[in-house]
């Protein structure tokens, strides 16, 4: 399995961790309020589950088994293959910080760290789908 | 890879970046609002995510990867697309129905459209989840 299919992996467990974690704050938030302020737990623990799990699994799992793009670069290009790991495991950390840096600090930060956090998605994706689509063929 | 496969992969990546973009543009607009509106796209990220990028994936790998029959034949392929339209057409009707200003039995019809490739595409598969031997 290559390096980077294997951080993707990895890094899938770890985020499905973290989802079950959310989980349980979300529940324990709804149940006592414990959480200050307009934080949003439940839709930090839908991103968790479907980008951080589902998507990097299959980001992982994808770019190991898809057919190979050439002799030359098997898995087409590996810099944007890493710079999708880097943008979308980026992009869901900013996300989770703009939730903490509202709840603790200034809510104005907060809301410009979540656009950056989904810049960095969007990115990721279409990085993701572009290094991919010329993999998808016959033998 | 198969055709079927191919086509399946293709349409999953295409609808990850068109959720990747509502997801996007959704999530900037609540940090920074900009244009409310947007929050009508909520649905169809959701639908084009979860059915077209994940789902429909799921059976081009399925299709791809599951023990063939003797002589590397697939089965009744013509269910698997079958199940591929009925899909597509059922995302589109859910995710849009709304917005394009549809009649509410619209997201109905998606929805049962859906279920019905999920039933064509198992009694296509089924016979394949088999012991290799």
């Amino acid at each position: 399995m290559p390096p980077l299919s294997r951080w993707f992996i990895k890094s899938s467990f770890v985020y499905l961790v973290a989802t079950f974690v959310s989980g349980v704050l979300a529940v324990v938030d709804a149940a006592w309020d414990v959480i200050p302020g307009a934080v949003q737990v439940t839709p930090v623990y839908y991103h968790l589950f479907m980008l951080g799990w589902v998507s990097q699994l299959i980001f992982g799992v994808g770019n190991w088994m898809f057919p190979v793009y050439s002799r030359e670069a098997p898995r087409r290009s590996e810099r944007l293959g890493w710079a999708v790991y880097g943008l979308l495991n980026g992009g869901l950390e900013l996300l989770v910080l703009a939730e903490v840096v509202r709840a603790f600090a200034a809510e104005q930060a907060g809301h410009w760290l979540q656009a950056v956090g989904a810049l960095l998605l969007w990115l990721a994706g279409t990085a993701f789908v572009a290094n991919t689509w010329g993999r998808i063929r016959g033998k | 890879m198969p055709r079927f496969s191919r086509w399946a992969a293709r349409l999953a990546l295409v609808y990850l970046v068109i959720g990747f973009t509502f997801g996007g543009l959704l999530l900037s607009n609540k940090g920074v609002s900009y244009a409310p509106a947007l929050w009508r796209l909520r649905p169809a990220h959701i639908e084009f995510l979860f059915a077209g990028w994940m789902v429909q994936l799921s059976l081009g790998v399925a299709h791809w990867i599951i023990p063939r029959f003797r002589g590397g034949r697939f089965g009744r392929v013509e269910l698997a697309w079958l199940a591929l339209g009925l899909l597509n057409g059922g995302i589109l009707l859910v995710s849009f129905g709304a917005l394009a200003g549809l009649p509410t039995w619209a997201p109905v019809v998606g929805r049962a459209m859906e279920g019905a490739a999920a039933l064509a595409y198992l009694i296509y598969i089924w016979p394949r989840i088999r012991p290799l031997s």
